[in-house]
């Protein structure tokens, strides 16, 4: 908001920004935007006028002001004007007291941001700063856990090389660590405040833009140009991590800076209920238009049949002495009595409704997460009645479905199995251990082995069996994880993966502590005595080798290469002699992969120093060659790794979420399909599919789609189909059916149309394909026949895709669920977006319309709270639009009685507050507060889920039904007392039949009916439903004896004419046998029909209602899935999760702090002289984490 | 913004009854224990309160005539056909002879009966100045502008009471003249013309303005009577209870009627030898024809009518009552067959009382 009034304020938009740094007086003249931000819309003197301006831009507001507008002209008005400006104001201010609150809280929120405080170089001397008052130019410094006031142009830092590490969760919602590097020339300012201050470098940059990832500039100082990258800038919103200090120049301040300027509008989500609710107030207004027309034409007849004589009592209005004109303003006058078809009130009940919906998420203690602290959060309320209509559930994996956190749990050493025990531990322990795992300390015992509790293995290790021994100092040796002592003296590893982190954590417990690295060194403690192995060569990951080895020359001079690696690739390059090992470790991989497990082999060589001599020398030659360098430095790698011999293979658990399984399959029972998303490769996704039960060893056939090409895709997926259909003879036309789902009948399994379970298997390649128009349908027509789709290496904008696809051809509600930046495409596209507030930051949940702790309280967002909140919103739609029908229409019939002369039948009071105060609070209360079935139930039978899904509980049909039920009562309600009043005389022989009496005895019978009609659809009586049934109908009538009081009248004749008419029709008994005759004539139907269909087609609320109502402890019986994980021949093919970069980051030496011995090694001087490593590695996304804040890195 | 999402919310929910929404509630099934009972007793009821309404409905005697004078329609038609047109109708009279063969048992009401005049055409019905009627000053001379074209007269003085609804006050009068005996004279029959309007109109609503040196026809001093009135307000009644903006009748107009076709009152007949009711003989009403019905097709009736505990007679609400009751008992039966049949099926379902 704030930019785009200072995009005003200077129409000429800046091209480029020129800024000196420490030169306050020459960045004024540019006029930028200092730090301060604003994203409230009002203060105290614009809120009332630009509040107004928006809330009339709403088309029911402006609507009902035309109305109002149109009630001002003495001719057409048929409604004084207070009937509408009372619900218009009340409705504008209520709403302009939300938007106030809404206001105040984002003031509140500025303030505090505004409010931080960072240290500024100001004149020389480092003072404290409001954010608010840092201006662009000036040079700040950060320390550690620090947030980013603005945009900066990194000076120089507290490590080495100008590095420092920012963590930017809050920008694009990843974790992990990022470096950036300070200009050499500014690096060597320093922390010298007096020098800093001198500085006097000029940057001129780019304009303020949104691209995070861009950045381009030039610093001139001291007579030269140094060209700056994105790899310079910290960007406000970011963390310092593991840096000490660093100092910036301040670029882009406030609203310029690229967080700001990346704070976009979200989309506009709606429901389906809201769509067709504007549908049919569409329909309800061309409704209006045709009675009115029709009331128009019979008003123009009657004036010309039957006026034109009357002419002696009722006179010709000025200028309407022609009955078409008269029909015309006829028309208007009763376009303004019949509005209240579609009352004010409508949206605003609703929105209030919505509003209780999300109250309850937010308070639902069994979606709070203890451990976090982390109640559930409706962060959009008006979306509320959509969770209990969804079809799909796109999810996320890591994060979502798994705590990305590994475990090592087994191994197999040489032919032996570790860690079974393990199978039968509680997750819950696993969380906790997890927590003290982080502070291990380095001491030489092996004290934490809590999460292995198979002691075999610590057995084999002080029995000193060599095997076991090599296996567990691989692991300490062979990988790329930084080493650290944090202030407490203890060690702390910084890991690329979390695998990497489990395995040497591991390694670590059983006494094979990793100490630290240097460039050509690694320390690792082995069983207490520190031994010191010479790193003679890093053969590094890369995705297409999947394995990394080590060479490392031992204290006693043998050179040994470890590797580690995909089982797949591992396997191929062992030794003959391995041969009997290899099928045992293959049974034994084979087990841990059907266990869910993530697998790697583990095997080792020895080398003798010539051959060793000579390969390294050959590497040298390979590096340094200018042409085919890397396919030759491949193939010397190809060359070393071989001939392995095989010591065995690790599993580590990438943890699932608590309750995932249990949720899984809950939801599937609901007839919710669920289709994974995730950027895994197609085995890990796989493994995690059977692991939380997405996919079961019981299906039918899971169909995996690896094409390469369009056409590839193409055959894949119609042979999919064709074996998909030949095995469902009797299944002719798979979408013609899923088309029809609407008319479906609820009872299960009507609509699997496809007998027996399926799932698809597709890679991000093939859904590329896939995706394109033509192989489209078939993807979609095959995806939606699958119980499951599992969609691998997809990106963030194909994941958005894949949710667009569906909702663009399945007319079914989506929903997606994530908790990293690279679901917030997704999020933001399906019709719900749920964000997991994990550990990857709070981009998902900031894109989110619900935050969840965690997966498995999806469960009960969806079973419970939607459910309820669809089944409330129905109920109160229906009875919203019956009462409205029941209200006004008797105007229609009356029309027929008074010569279409748009006479109201009811006091104009009784219809200004008919819809405000006499029948809101009943139908509000049902709508916040009512079940059908308890809680408990919903969750325990997810069938119940059903009728949201199939929209069975409000639709047109539905809505015809309590239009016609509407309809029927302002028929009893109008011709009842038509025939009762007709010639009638009262009990004192004085005539009664006149026209207040008769209105206020209709309006009597209106307000009854309807109370009736709501406690007959109330089904949950607390004790607020109680308070607002009765307290209306008594409210009524105390306003009622109020307003026709002597009292009101003596001080507003005019207004209140009805004077002494409610006493005098009220102890009519003639009056209330009319109200009876009229109450149990509207509402007999009803309870009959309703008896009649609960006899004859209870639907399963109805069931479980009455299983409920006759107190059955026992719970109802629903045939649950049996949650086996039978064994099979499942293989994972996992192989590492690690990203190219490291091994050379590592033995370059330059993340290492100064006190690491100094580089020596030539290969380092080549690397130290060549700065493109940097860049390098900053393309490779480097993910480095470290856990000693407890963050893991996603995959 | 970004920095207070984490901060708001981090606190455990309530555990109330209200935020678990666990509220304790009771919550009514449509079950057959209830349901069908339910229909049968209130099927019978009606059908009881039906026969009772129905009957003394019937008990009610009614005497009613129409004297609009469509041509051949007794002596009226002479006064309608003169009466026509805008022009003020000439004193013209009529009679409505009848007999009664037995008593007609008291107390009997007169009652005046117009059809096709629609009071409640909203333009006739806004036609009117309740502050005017209520004796506001002020109003008296300022009418309101709904009472347009009735507002001010031609000479430009405001129209006490204004409006379409007080310059058309129906102003047909009538005298009750018995026989008891054939050949006897015939004696008027008292007609009690007070109290015919409600009382909260005529203490409440209807009050004339302030009087001036105590005299109304200077309080309404500087206002033109409505065009159709042959004389002012202040002269409705010799009767100063009775005048004004408070003579009955003026009053029991003004309460505007909800149908097109529509009752007043006129007058009691209680007073004397009548109390008991109106006794048998021969009868006629002298009607003193004023008002113009016939040019929009209207008609003009006079009833003799009595009453019953629950008003005067009206059959529809009986057969209503009947016809409710009725089906009550058969959808009653109807969802009996169905529960019946359908309990045998679903073991569940049939012990919910």
């Amino acid at each position: 908001m704030e930019v785009d009034v200072r995009q005003m304020i200077h129409p000429t938009s800046e091209v480029e920004r020129v800024v000196k740094a420490n030169d306050r007086d020459y960045n004024e003249k540019f006029q930028y935007a200092d730090n301060r931000i604003y994203t409230s819309k009002y203060n105290i003197l614009t809120f009332l006028p630009i509040n107004l301006f928006e809330q009339f831009q709403r088309v029911a507001n402006a609507y009902f002001l035309f109305l109002l507008i149109l009630q001002l002209i003495p001719e057409i008005s048929s409604l004084t004007w207070f009937t509408t400006i009372v619900p218009l104001v009340l409705v504008i201010s209520m709403t302009a007291v939300k938007d106030a609150t809404d206001d105040y809280f984002r003031h509140k929120s500025d303030n505090q941001v505004n409010n931080r405080q960072s240290e500024v170089l100001i004149n020389s001397k480092l003072q404290n700063e409001k954010w608010m008052n840092v201006k662009v130019g000036d040079i700040i410094k950060l320390e550690n856990n620090q947030f980013v006031a603005a945009d900066l142009l990194l000076l120089s830092s507290s490590e080495p090389h100008g590095l420092c590490y920012v963590e930017t969760a809050e920008l694009d919602g990843e974790t992990n660590l990022k470096v950036r590097q300070a200009l050499p020339v500014t690096s060597e300012l320093g922390a010298d405040i007096s020098s800093l201050a001198k500085f006097d470098g000029i940057v001129i940059c780019e304009a303020p833009n949104n691209k995070l990832e861009k950045f381009s500039g030039v610093l001139s100082w001291k007579d030269s140009k140094h060209t700056l990258s994105n790899q310079k800038i910290i960007l406000r919103g970011c963390v310092l991590r593991n840096t000490r200090w660093c100092f910036g120049m301040v670029l882009f301040a406030g609203p310029d800076t690229k967080l700001m300027q990346n704070s976009g509008k979200t989309k506009f989500k709606r429901t389906s209920i809201d769509r067709l609710m504007n549908t049919l107030v569409i329909w309800i207004f061309g409704f209006l238009v045709c009675l009115g027309i029709i009331l128009a034409v019979g008003n123009s007849i009657w004036e010309s049949e039957f006026g034109g004589q009357f002419r002696t009592f009722l006179f010709w209005g000025e200028g309407e002495k022609s009955s078409l004109f008269s029909g015309f303003l006829t028309f208007w006058s009763y376009v303004i009595i019949l509005n209240t078809l579609v009352p004010i009130s409508l949206y605003v009940s609703v929105e209030v409704i919505r509003l209780g919906h999300s109250y309850f998420i937010n308070w639902d203690r069994k979606m709070y997460y203890a451990a976090k602290a982390m109640p559930a959060e409706a962060r959009t309320t008006t979306l509320n009645e959509e969770l209990g209509q969804i079809e799909y559930i796109f999810s996320d994996k890591t994060g979502t479905l798994t705590q990305n956190i590994m475990t090592f749990k087994k191994c197999s050493i040489n032919g032996r199995v570790y860690g079974e025990v393990l199978d039968d531990l509680g997750q819950k322990k696993e969380i906790t251990k997890k927590k003290e795992g982080v502070d291990f300390s380095g001491k030489s015992q092996p004290e934490r082995t809590l999460h292995f509790r198979d002691h075999s293995l610590m057995e084999s290790i002080e029995l000193g069996d060599p095997k076991v021994h090599e296996f567990l100092r691989l692991l300490a040796l062979c990988h790329t994880v930084m080493s650290e002592e944090d202030s407490a003296g203890q060690l702390v590893y910084q890991v690329q993966s979390p695998d990497e982190g489990a395995l040497v954590t591991a390694a670590r417990n059983f006494g094979f502590i990793f100490k630290s690295r240097t460039p050509e060194t690694i320390t690792v403690e082995e069983l207490g005595t520190p031994v010191t192995y010479q790193l003679l060569a890093f053969l590094d990951f890369s995705n297409i080798r999947k394995r990394m080895s080590v060479i490392v020359r031992n204290p006693e001079g043998q050179i040994k290469l470890y590797s580690k690696g995909a089982d797949t690739i591992l396997f191929e390059k062992l030794h003959p002699s391995n041969k009997d090992l290899l099928s045992l470790t293959s049974d034994h991989l084979n087990e841990f992969a059907s266990a869910g497990l993530r697998t790697l082999a583990i095997a080792y060589r020895d080398l003798d120093d010539k051959y060793f001599k000579m390969w390294q020398e050959m590497l040298e030659d390979a590096k340094a060659a200018t042409t085919e360098r890397d396919e030759r430095i491949s193939g010397l790698y190809e060359e070393i790794e071989r001939d392995l011999m095989l010591l065995g293979a690790t599993a580590v658990e990438d943890k699932l979420q608590e309750g995932v399984i249990e949720t899984i399959t809950t939801l599937s029972l609901a007839n919710i399909k669920i289709w994974i998303l995730t950027g895994d490769k197609q085995e890990t996704a796989i493994n995690i599919g059977y692991a939380c039960n997405v996919l079961t060893d019981a299906m039918d056939a899971v169909f995996v789609v690896t094409g390469n090409t369009a056409v590839e895709v193409r055959d894949e997926l119609r042979k999919a189909k064709e074996i998909l259909f030949g095995q469902n003879t009797s299944f002719s036309s798979g979408h013609v059916v899923y088309e029809s789902k609407q008319q479906l009948e609820l009872d299960l399994g009507a609509d699997e149309a496809v007998t027996g379970e399926y799932a698809l298997v597709i890679n991000g390649h093939s859904l590329a394909h896939a995706l394109e128009s033509d192989v489209e349908n078939d993807l979609l027509e095959l995806a939606c026949m699958c119980k499951t789709v599992v969609c691998c290496r997809v990106t963030p904008l194909q994941k958005a895709q894949v949710v667009e696809l569906v909702k663009k051809h399945r007319n079914a509600v989506t929903l997606a669920i994530g908790d990293g930046a690279n679901d917030v495409s997704m999020i933001k596209s399906a019709h719900i977006g749920i964000g997991i507030s994990g550990q990857e930051g709070l981009q998902a949940v900031l894109a989110s319309d619900y935050a969840l702790a965690q997966f498995r309280y999806l469960q009960r967002l969806l079973l419970v709270h939607g459910r309820w909140s669809y089944y409330r919103m129905c109920k109160f739609l229906c009875y919203f639009f019956y009462k409205n029908f029941a209200f006004t229409l008797v105007h229609f019939w009356f029309a027929f009685f008074c010569g279409f002369s748009a006479q109201t039948v009811y006091d104009q009071w009784f219809i200004t507050l008919f819809n405000i105060v006499y029948t809101s609070l009943p139908v509000l209360a049902m709508g916040i507060f009512d079940q059908d079935v308890s809680d408990q139930n919903s969750m325990d039978c997810p069938q119940l889920y059903e009728p949201g899904q199939l929209n069975l509980l409000f639709n047109k049909r539905r809505f015809f039904i309590c239009v016609a039920h509407g309809i029927y009562t302002s028929l009893a309600l109008f011709f009842i007392p038509y025939g009762s009043f007709y010639n009638l005389a009262g009990e004192d022989g004085q005539h009664i039949a006149d026209y207040q009496s008769f209105a206020v005895t209709m309006a009597t019978s209106l307000v009854i009916v309807v109370s009736v009609q709501i406690a007959l659809d109330t089904s949950y009586w607390t004790v607020v439903n109680h308070v607002f049934i009765w307290g209306s109908v008594a409210t009524y009538f105390f306003i009622l004896l109020i307003m026709h009081s002597r009292s009101v009248f003596g001080i507003f004749p005019q207004q209140f004419p009805f004077v002494g008419n409610a006493w005098h029709s009220l102890s009519q008994k003639f009056v209330w046998l009319v109200v009876l005759l009229i109450s149990v004539a509207s509402v007999m139907p009803v309870v009959t029909f309703r008896f009649l269909k609960m006899c004859l087609y209870p639907s399963l609320s109805d069931q479980i209602r009455r299983w409920q109502k006759a107190q059955r402890k026992e719970r109802p019986i629903r045939n649950r899935r049996p949650q086996s994980r039978s064994s099979s021949s499942r293989r994972s093919g996992y192989a590492f999760a690690h990203q190219e970069g490291y091994g050379e980051l590592i033995t370059s030496g330059k993340n290492m702090r100064a006190e690491s011995p100094a580089p020596t090694s030539g290969l380092e001087k080549m690397l130290y002289n060549n700065t493109s490593w940097i860049e390098n590695l900053c393309k490779k996304t480097t993910d480095v984490v470290s856990f000693n804040h407890d963050k893991t890195a996603k995959l | 913004m970004t920095w207070s999402v984490s901060a708001r919310g981090a606190h455990q929910p309530d555990n109330t009854a209200f935020t678990q929404q666990r509220l304790p509630a009771w919550q009514p099934l449509l079950s057959a224990g209830i349901t069908l009972p339910l229909f049968f007793c209130a099927g019978l009821a009606f059908i009881g309160l039906g026969l009772g309404l129905f009957y003394s409905s019937n008990g009610i005697k009614e005497l009613e005539y129409d004297y609009t004078g469509n041509p051949g329609t007794g002596n009226c038609s002479l006064c309608a056909t003169e009466g026509q047109g805008r022009s003020p109708p000439p004193n013209c009279s009529c009679a409505w002879h009848f007999s009664l063969p037995e008593l007609l048992p008291g107390p009997v009401y007169l009652y005046y009966e117009l059809s096709n005049f629609y009071q409640n055409n909203r333009r006739y019905g806004v036609s009117r100045d309740d502050a005017q009627l209520s004796g506001l000053a002020s109003a008296l001379r300022h009418p309101a502008n709904e009472c347009a074209p009735y507002q001010l007269s031609a000479t430009g003085l405001p129209i006490a009471p204004c409006g379409a609804i007080a310059n058309s006050l129906f102003n047909d009068s009538f005298t009750l003249w018995y026989q008891r005996r054939p050949g006897e004279r015939y004696v008027e029959v008292p007609l009690d013309r007070t109290a015919i309007a409600w009382w909260t109109d005529y203490h409440v609503k209807f009050r004339n303005p302030p009087l001036v040196n105590g005299s109304l026809k200077l309080a309404f001093s500087g206002t033109a009577p409505p065009p159709n009135w042959h004389r002012p307000v202040y002269e409705l009644s010799p009767d100063p209870n009775n005048t004004g903006f408070i003579n009955q009748d003026f009053v029991v107009w003004m309460r505007t009627a909800a149908l097109p076709t529509f009752r007043k009152l006129y007058a009691r007949i209680r007073q004397g030898n009548y109390s008991a009711g109106l006794p048998r003989g021969a009868y006629f009403v002298n009607i003193t024809y004023n008002y113009p019905v016939r040019a929009f097709g209207g008609h003009k009736l006079i009833i003799f009518s009595n009453i019953s505990w629950m008003g005067g007679k009206n059959p529809f609400l009986g057969i209503a009552y009947l016809v409710v009751g009725s089906l009550c008992i058969l959808m009653g039966f109807v969802m009996l067959v169905v529960y019946i049949r359908y309990q045998d099926q679903d073991d569940d379902d049939n012990d919910d009382e």
